[in-house]
């Protein structure tokens, strides 16, 4: 368990609707949900969740909080916020459901090598170093996310797209010695790091 | 509305040259051109986090990087409005926007973060976002845009696949969640035919997860474009960047995959337009089509 | 009235003109009609057209007007004429809508068309025009029993209006269950804040309302009369008495909270922390806000079981659901958040009506009270406190909550009085000699309620119960109308509702007992024949003083007098003619409406012989449902059988079993009645008309087999408005039945 978590789970004991409340992105609207279900029934992927939307807005009220956070249902969530333009009860349910993701991941909850929690990683730590996607970067460490020799078959795979985006001036090899990103990058960081603190401290001195 | 002086343009990481959405970028600037739309990009702007950014980034850190953009637009553009050509980059800015006017909270962690870098957004004295889409829509009007065409599309069916983010959870102003129709009267206004009723018109390209898990991904894009082939399009059009690199370039994955035979062209509306007001193929980018677009090629040549 | 001079009109628009020959139809009605007058006419709906007909009568001294143009349900304001009889011969939707155009079928669609001009110069010689009983009163009084929201409301409303109310309650203190609450659900947008309780402010009003009598500790014991004339005497606990004249009824006397000492599984009368709604309501109101245990100790955490013996098919529970009960739930639960407690709600369907019921439900989530949905196996006894077991059905397992105090949800059971028919089933149970039978309604008899008010009526002392014990006669159709007219329901002794709802419901039921008054005053029909004058009478010589009509009327209008003869109450009366219709010597008849009218019409129609291979079908379609998806069916254009001819009557509960006979005789080769859906779902206007003509018409039987004739020759249905299609089809089934088993024999 990581020090965050332990944290967590002291200060808020059983009462895992507060603490997602205070500290889960959109968390104040897990207790409007009436439990209709068309969120689950109007996601793309809704088949493949662990546990549907609905389910899990009723978990943290019962107060499954390792169940929940460790489930691989949230980072099933494409973003094509189908479920806010149709809950009837006004639920920024694809906010929360990242919410939850990024919380989990905070906490070391997160399910060891799901594959969306990692590629989430490498875009994020792309786009904070260059301040923009590096597209062909991203890929290559997409097919190596996990290992070597995964990533060569993964690569060779991809091959065929690979040439096509090339050939379609689509991608360009130079992309990976440098490539498209912000020249403010030192201000970016700066800005990313007190952005993390705020978020950090924002947490731990909520609901005290 | 009527059309505004300048844009100020977020063209957002695929619109890069040379980057996924290039050809998006050269036949948008051809449609600009066309339609004298005016854009000034803002220096410096950076990525919005797209819709993967949580997981790693949070929820301040991800809506600072936004946050940093519409500052930048306001220092150097003042009030002008943001335009954005991609889905997740418009949505992502009017994210950042609304939780700054309606969660102070999260308005103070932005602004603590911006002022590293001596910039900050304020509650209700934003420049607006906008998508392009709402550009042509609103302030040019597809009326407008019919009367400009010299090379009406005849005789080209498409499918209008709208998508989701450009879609939900704002989309654009009188259209419903469900069935969208500026994407049809953009095809008609260029002299295309529209696929009436297309079945898959909002549904899900998978987004950022074709990357993760490709298998989910392939088969949503599968259910896409056979519902064109099922209307009876020659090709998709589409106003995001993500769907149409998801949609065209895993046709031969899927093919593999399902034993389709799936080769239909997805192209962007700016490219019909630029090819409907009579700009070469190698203007419309038509030439940056994975599976090309042989209807709008020759209409580009004629 | 002067000699009677039928004028026939000819209408021949909208096609008739030209598929019809009129010329032909003003000769029949001369020649076989024995109109005086016969018109044709290009437009006769149009001004001029009606005010041929006018002239006719101002100057020609027409009496009996027979209109021949579209169906009786249309153009009905035009062809409205004062002082005449009217009759209305369907060429539109009844023929040249429902027939093909085409050369081969002009033959006999001429002959329909020709048919229908015969039957309404033949029913009209026998219409007379309604004239009144002179039993009429105009007394603008209303009796209100029950002094609860709804009464008070429904008093409150008709003084506003001027009527004189007088408001008993058997209780000695007004305001019932609405009295005791601590506060009320949200009551104004946005619907998230608890409202103050505003009884004492209503009984306030009632009792400094000058036109509003209340009488407390007070019972109905006698109610004698109809609309319009009602004797009522009041008896108080201390035995004084007095009568009260009013023109109409409201009865209101609410619900008992169901006992949930038949809920011991739920802890049900195990411990005084388990409680029902009401008592947690009379507790938080008693402590000013507090939320406390038996003991005294406070309670932190209180859990509410929703649907505790209700919506529960268990032997008994209440198979229904009290509508009410989740929000008040909700509310209750709030109490407990604002006195710093933990509230969870278990629920299976939470249950939100009403345009405020999901702001209330939101306003309740927002109050941080817990939802679950599940359902309770059992709640117990665990130390000082309660344990509650349930299965969430959510994450389909089992699960308990820890609890200070369990409020159980239980349900309404409506304050009715005896059900009538319980009564008269028994009677007839004894007289068959049916002994299991007498003893299981014995048993119901001995166990029914004392009677609230006193009927003096041959048909039971109470309103008759519609399901579950709650008097109404639909609940979606004709509310308020019980099947006593002019004695109304309101609350939820009607059907289940919370506050808010029995305000309205109470608002309305005195707006249709003030219409009762009004209109029997000036002897007019209470729905559904709104408006009609005419009203049976019967032949006292011919009488043989069988009871059926006084046993069979829908709405116990008919009294029997010492000799057992009838006693019509006009104003009781709904018209549906089902007396009539019973009366085995047809001695009963309306004006305008009797054996004769609907008899000679179908004595009327040209029948052709054996052998002409034109089979006549005669159908006898209920006016509210069947014959207006006759008429759609023409407006659709569906086809049907051209042999088909088609009377309404006014509900299939007035068909005498001699037209069926007369037909037979006269040679029709099938018989079809068409009514509304019986049994307890029922849709038929009058309650149980349909249902006593199927009845009759099982009985038939015997009459064919005499005649030697197929019994499938006559066939009964039940039809909805909706079956514009169907009905279509089964005329022409019938017409292919015919086929197959042969024409009637019985052509002279």
């Amino acid at each position: 368990m990581s020090d965050m978590n332990q944290a967590m789970v002291q200060k808020y004991r059983s009462n895992f609707l507060k603490e997602v409340e205070a500290n889960v992105e959109e968390g104040t609207w897990v207790k409007m949900c009436m439990q209709c279900g068309v969120c689950s029934g109007s996601c793309p992927l809704g088949p493949h969740w662990e546990h549907p939307q609905q389910e899990l807005f009723m978990m943290i009220r019962a107060g499954k909080r390792e169940e929940v956070l460790s489930s691989s249902s949230m980072w099933m969530c494409t973003s094509c916020y189908n479920c806010i333009a149709r809950c009837p009860r006004g639920l920024p349910i694809t906010h929360i459901m990242h919410g939850l993701a990024s919380y989990a991941k905070r906490l070391g909850l997160a399910p060891k090598n799901q594959p969306t929690s990692k590629f989430g990683d490498i875009f994020w730590d792309s786009i904070a170093k260059n301040g923009r996607v590096n597209e062909l970067k991203i890929g290559v460490s997409l097919y190596f996310m996990n290992g070597f020799s995964q990533g060569i078959k993964n690569a060779l795979a991809s091959r065929e797209l690979g040439m096509a985006m090339m050939k379609t001036k689509r991608m360009s090899p130079t992309e990976y010695f440098g490539g498209h990103k912000c020249k403010d990058l030192s201000g970016i960081a700066k800005m990313l790091k007190k952005a993390k603190e705020f978020e950090a401290e924002h947490i731990t001195k909520f609901g005290e | 509305m009527a059309k505004k002086e300048f844009y100020s343009f977020y063209p957002g990481c695929s619109s890069q040259p040379k980057a996924s959405a290039d050809n998006f970028l050269r036949s948008s600037n051809a449609m600009c051109d066309a339609l004298d739309i005016k854009l000034k990009e803002i220096d410096d702007w950076n990525c919005c986090g797209a819709s993967i950014g949580y997981a790693g980034g949070g929820e301040v850190p991800r809506l600072s990087l936004s946050a940093r953009n519409i500052a930048l637009s306001q220092q150097q553009n003042g009030d002008a409005d943001i335009v954005a050509p991609c889905a997740a980059c418009w949505i992502a800015t009017r994210e950042a926007q609304e939780r700054v006017e309606h969660n102070p909270k999260v308005g103070e962690g932005i602004n603590a973060a911006l002022a590293e870098i001596g910039l900050k957004v304020e509650s209700g004295k934003m420049p607006q976002a906008r998508h392009m889409v709402e550009v042509l829509v609103e302030d040019i009007g597809l009326d407008t845009i019919a009367k400009g065409v010299t090379k009406p599309l005849e005789g080209v069916k498409i499918a209008g696949y709208v998508g989701c983010q450009t879609n939900r959870p704002f989309g654009i102003a009188g259209e419903s969640f469900e069935n969208p129709l500026y994407l049809d009267h953009m095809i008609e206004a260029c002299g295309a035919q529209a696929v009436d009723k297309y079945e898959k018109k909002v549904a899900c390209c998978s987004g950022a997860l074709m990357f993760s898990e490709p298998e989910k991904g392939h088969a949503l894009v599968k259910d896409i474009i056979e519902a064109a082939y099922d209307g009876g399009a020659d090709m998709i059009v589409t106003p995001c960047q993500l769907c149409q690199m998801n949609v065209e370039s895993y046709q031969s994955n899927i093919n593999k995959t399902y034993g389709t035979k799936f080769n239909i062209p997805v192209v962007y509306y700016s490219q019909l337009i630029a090819v409907a007001y009579g700009k070469s193929s190698q203007e419309a980018a038509l030439d940056g089509q994975i599976i090309r677009a042989g209807k709008l090629e020759d209409i580009a040549n004629k | 009235m002067a000699d009677m001079k039928i004028g026939a009109y000819i209408c021949q628009g909208c096609g008739i003109g030209d598929r019809v020959d009129t010329a032909q139809l003003a000769s029949v009605a001369k020649r076989e009609g024995k109109a005086a007058i016969a018109k044709e006419h290009e437009f006769l709906c149009n001004a001029e057209g009606v005010k041929m007909i006018q002239d006719d009568i101002a100057n020609e001294g027409v009496n009996h007007v027979v209109i021949a143009a579209c169906s009786r349900r249309a153009k009905t304001e035009a062809f409205s004429f004062d002082g005449v009889c009217i009759s209305r011969a369907n060429l539109r939707e009844g023929v040249i809508w429902v027939r093909p155009d085409t050369d081969e079928a002009r033959e006999t669609t001429q002959e329909m068309a020709d048919d229908y001009v015969r039957m309404a110069c033949a029913e009209t010689k026998y219409q007379k025009m309604p004239e009144a009983s002179g039993e009429q009163g105009l007394t603008r009084h209303l009796l209100i029993v029950g002094g609860g929201i709804s009464g008070m409301t429904a008093a409150l409303e008709a003084a506003k209006t001027g009527y004189k109310v007088d408001l008993v309650e058997k209780t000695g203190k007004l305001g019932g269950v609405a009295a005791e609450m601590f506060k009320k659900y949200p009551d104004k947008a946005p619907y998230n804040v608890l409202a103050d309780n505003t009884t004492s402010a209503m009984i306030e009003a009632v009792n400094a309302n000058g036109n509003i009598t209340v009488h407390l500790n007070t019972s109905v014991t006698k109610t004698e009369g109809a609309p319009g004339r009602f004797t009522v005497s009041l008896a108080t606990e201390s035995g004084a008495s007095k009568d009260v004249v009013v023109g109409a009824i409201i009865q209101a006397t609410g619900f008992t909270q169901y006992d949930m000492g038949k809920l011991p599984e739920l802890g049900g009368g195990k411990s005084p922390d388990v409680m029902d709604q009401l008592a947690f309501e009379k507790m938080v109101k008693a402590n000013g806000g507090a939320i406390k245990k038996a003991d005294g100790s406070e309670a932190k955490n209180v859990v509410f079981v929703q649907c505790a013996g209700q919506r529960s098919e268990q032997p008994g529970h209440l198979p229904y659901c009290s509508g009410h009960c989740c929000m008040t739930s909700i509310k209750q639960a709030r109490y407990v958040k604002e006195a710093g407690g933990d509230a969870t709600v278990i629920f299976d369907d939470l249950r939100t009506p009403g345009a405020d019921g999901e702001d209330v439900y939101r306003g309740g989530q927002e109050a941080g009270v817990a939802f679950s949905k599940g359902k309770v196996s059992s709640v117990e006894a665990a130390g000082k406190g309660l344990k509650v077991n349930y299965t969430d059905k959510i994450l389909a397992e089992d699960s308990t909550i820890d609890a200070d105090i369990v409020v159980l949800a239980t349900g309404m059971v409506p304050n009715s009085g005896p059900n009538p028919y319980v009564k008269l089933d028994l009677e007839m149970a004894e007289k068959d000699g049916n002994a299991d039978l007498v003893a299981k309604l014995k048993a119901e008899v001995e166990k029914a309620p004392p009677s609230i008010l006193n009927l003096m009526y041959r048909q039971g002392t109470d309103v008759p119960h519609l399901k579950h014990g709650f008097t109404d006669s639909h609940f979606i159709c004709f509310p308020y109308e019980t099947r006593r007219t002019g004695i109304y329901t309101a609350g939820p002794v009607r059907r289940p509702m919370d506050a808010h709802q029995a305000i309205e419901d109470a608002t309305g039921a005195t707006l249709k007992a003030i219409q009762a008054c009004e209109n029997a005053a000036i002897g007019r029909a209470a729905h559904p024949r709104s408006g009609d004058l005419s009203f049976p009478s019967f032949r006292k010589e011919g009488c043989t003083q069988c009871k059926r009509c006084t046993v069979e009327c829908p709405f116990g209008a008919i009294n029997e007098d010492e000799k057992g003869y009838p006693q019509y109450n006009e104003a009781r009366c709904r018209r549906c003619g089902t007396c009539m219709g019973a009366c085995p010597v047809r001695v009963i008849s309306f004006e305008n409406y009797s054996v004769e009218t609907v008899g000679q019409q179908l004595k009327a129609v040209d029948m052709p012989d054996e052998f002409s291979e034109k089979p006549r079908l005669l159908v006898l379609a209920c006016e509210n449902d069947a014959y207006p998806a006759l008429d759609m069916a023409g407006m659709t254009r569906q086809e049907y059988s051209a042999f088909a001819r088609i009377i309404p009557v006014r509900c299939l509960g007035s068909v005498n079993t001699i037209w069926i006979t007369d037909a037979l005789n006269s040679g029709y080769d099938g018989v079809m009645l068409m009514g509304c859906q019986k049994g307890d779902n029922y849709q038929c206007h009058f309650v149980k008309g349909s249902e006593i003509a199927h009845i009759r018409m099982s009985k038939i039987d015997d009459t064919l087999t005499q005649l030697n004739l197929e019994k499938e020759r006559v066939q009964t249905y039940e039809v909805s408005i909706a079956d514009i299609q169907r009905i279509p089809q089964i005329i022409n089934d019938m017409e292919k039945l015919i086929g197959e088993i042969g024409m009637s024999p019985f052509k002279f």
